[in-house]
């Protein structure tokens, strides 16, 4: 399958197979370990082109992260492949030493991210990745929109010379409105920029992953409200395009996050963290708050959570209010 | 070095002192002059606490001065507390968590396999560091692989930080454990020069399978009151220990006399 090829519905992994596959093509290096995880996080595809370059490392994630950073620094550039609960999560040691430390070219992929593990319940639903990863000194974290931008991120963290994490989901956006973030996320992707889906002056929507799709639809419903809201893509959650950031922060002066993701240490806490001490608004964060998930559809999880167009929209009048607000106090 | 950083590991660097001596001096085809030369074999630490001796080696074999191991722990130094990579010539791999450098060793003789390189990776792990589970998944993945580029030199001093390896967490016989997983395992006096390079010798010519060399050490070697103690595992001599081991070191515990006795 072509990158032009990948419909709106087709899920984020597939994106991610398929250019795995493409990569193998192209680049000799590459070599790809999981840990029994080939067909669900679809590296079945590059094994089965490439049987020589494909190594089956049983059910040990930590052996496996070991094995890619032995990998890498003999001049290989493995990618790491597993769900983002086990790889980060169980590996994190092996990540943060023998990855990051030694800046080995290793790329971790984290599959069945959010509530995309849908029915397997709590244990595999990774709502803590980001935090733990965007912690790390030497290590860029990704998180794309959609089936093609993970796509065109295989390619973009293969040409990065570094460690790198690529945040991947199960599904495909949850709602099928994600049409527009597919024709949106069609330019190529460009690593450690922000993605300006709308321009707008009232209030900045920053989303990343699935939860792009969310942030567009909520832009919608604000205009129909005669709110001008601006979208950013934060595909690149670090190194972080700080520069976009506080660019559109000081245009709208308000802000609404969102991810499907704890609150606690992820995309929210990346963009309070870029904007401390530069600029002061009202802001809103969209996230998992301080709760396991549970087994149910992921888009059903999502929206217990609070993670909906809907939410935004209303945290968005919410920022906008206090905006005005504060205008009044001080003029 | 451990006296002037007031801290560090003594037994275990003394325990292998021989074995690195071998390795770097006898047996490993390396190059200070270039520590990147791809055909090199390679010697990685997965017990990173041992560093004084792989420092003592390194600048033995002229991968930087001498002169800079009295920096060992000190601010500013690249001869850091645990070894880094990145820093420092001839390190490796970044080592510290136990059982991380044997997977690292298992994947670069999977690599240096994949490209036909001729090259041969040494790997040292301690006994105590055998608690760690990713040891064995280790193990295990280098037998399926059949890494004949790999040999893991055990030092089996029977010690660990909280005391005798035994008592901690028994290890019984790791001969029985790593034929278990498929290895071919050789047993040694980890202070008979001869038998350090016949094994390593042999750990070249078995063809089918990874190699296990299990070096029996005296932790603390050659220094009468560090000998065998466990408590001396993960401390450095005081002025007037560092003086007396120097010396019984130097004078083989008393049966060399040397002008400044």
């Amino acid at each position: 399958m072509q990158e032009k090829d990948i419909l709106p519905t087709v899920p984020m992994r597939d994106g991610f197979g398929e250019a795995l596959l493409e990569l193998g093509h192209k680049n000799k290096d590459v070599v790809v370990l999981t840990a029994d995880l080939e067909e669900s996080t679809r590296a079945n595809l590059f094994a089965d082109a490439f049987p020589n370059r494909f190594f089956e490392l049983g059910v040990a994630e930590q052996n496996m992260m070991g094995i890619a950073t032995g990998m890498a620094l003999t001049g290989k550039i493995p990618f790491v492949c597993s769900f983002a609960v086990f790889s980060p999560g169980r590996s994190w040691d092996q990540l943060r030493v023998g990855v990051c430390y030694s800046k080995a070219n290793v790329k971790v992929i984290g599959g069945h991210t959010g509530f995309s593990a849908g029915g397997d319940g709590a244990t595999h639903q990774a709502l803590e990745d980001i935090a733990i990863t965007r912690c790390l000194p030497n290590l860029a974290v990704v998180s794309p929109a959609n089936a093609r931008q993970a796509y065109q991120a295989v390619f973009a963290i293969a040409q990065h010379a570094g460690p790198v994490y690529l945040r991947i989901s199960r599904s495909a956006p949850y709602h099928l409105t994600g049409t527009l973030t597919h024709e949106l996320t069609k330019d190529k992707f460009e690593f450690g920029k922000a993605q300006v889906l709308k321009k707008g002056k009232d209030v900045t929507l920053f989303a990343t992953g699935l939860m792009v799709a969310e942030a567009l639809i909520a832009a919608e419903q604000l205009s129909k409200d005669g709110i001008d809201a601006e979208v950013l893509n934060i595909h690149t959650i670090k190194p972080l395009d700080d520069e976009a950031v506080l660019a559109s922060l000081q245009k709208t002066g308000a802000a609404v996050t969102i991810e499907e993701h704890q609150r606690a240490g992820g995309l929210g806490s990346a963009i309070l963290e870029v904007i401390a001490g530069k600029v002061t608004i009202p802001i809103e964060l969209i996230g998992v708050a301080d709760h396991f998930g549970e087994t149910g559809d992921p888009a059903q999880l999502a929206a217990k959570h609070g993670l909906t167009s809907a939410k935004m929209v209303k945290a968005a009048h919410k920022v906008i209010g206090e905006k005005t607000c504060r205008t009044m106090i001080f003029c | 070095m451990l006296f002037a950083a007031k801290s560090g590991h003594a037994a275990g660097p003394l325990g292998m002192a021989d074995i690195f001596a071998t390795l770097y001096f006898n047996v490993l085809r390396h190059n200070p002059e270039k520590p990147h030369w791809i055909d090199r074999d390679r010697l990685v630490v997965s017990n990173g606490h041992i560093c004084p001796v792989l420092y003592a080696s390194l600048a033995r074999a002229g991968y930087f001065p001498i002169s800079e191991l009295k920096t060992y722990r000190q601010f500013g130094s690249r001869l850091q507390g645990h070894p880094n990579h990145l820093e420092l010539p001839g390190v490796e791999n970044s080592s510290g968590p136990l059982g991380q450098g044997c997977s690292e060793a298992v994947g670069m003789a999977l690599s240096l396999k994949l490209q036909g390189s001729s090259s041969e990776v040494y790997c040292i792990a301690s006994d105590g560091e055998h608690n760690e589970g990713q040891v064995w998944e280790a193990v295990m993945s280098a037998a399926k692989y059949k890494l004949h580029n790999l040999a893991v030199i055990i030092d089996r001093n029977n010690i660990q930080i909280d005391g005798y390896t035994e008592d901690i967490m028994p290890l019984n016989s790791l001969k029985a454990k790593y034929e278990a997983f498929n290895w071919h395992v050789i047993e040694i006096d980890g202070h008979n020069f001869r038998e350090i390079i016949e094994a390593c010798e042999m750990a070249k010519a078995i063809y089918e399978k990874p190699v296990a060399i299990i070096a029996h050490t005296i932790p603390g070697k050659g220094v009468d009151f560090m000998q065998w103690k466990p408590e001396w595992h993960g401390k450095a001599p005081t002025a007037a220990e560092a003086r007396l081991a120097i010396r019984e070191l130097r004078s083989l515990g008393g049966r060399v006399k040397r002008d400044e006795d």
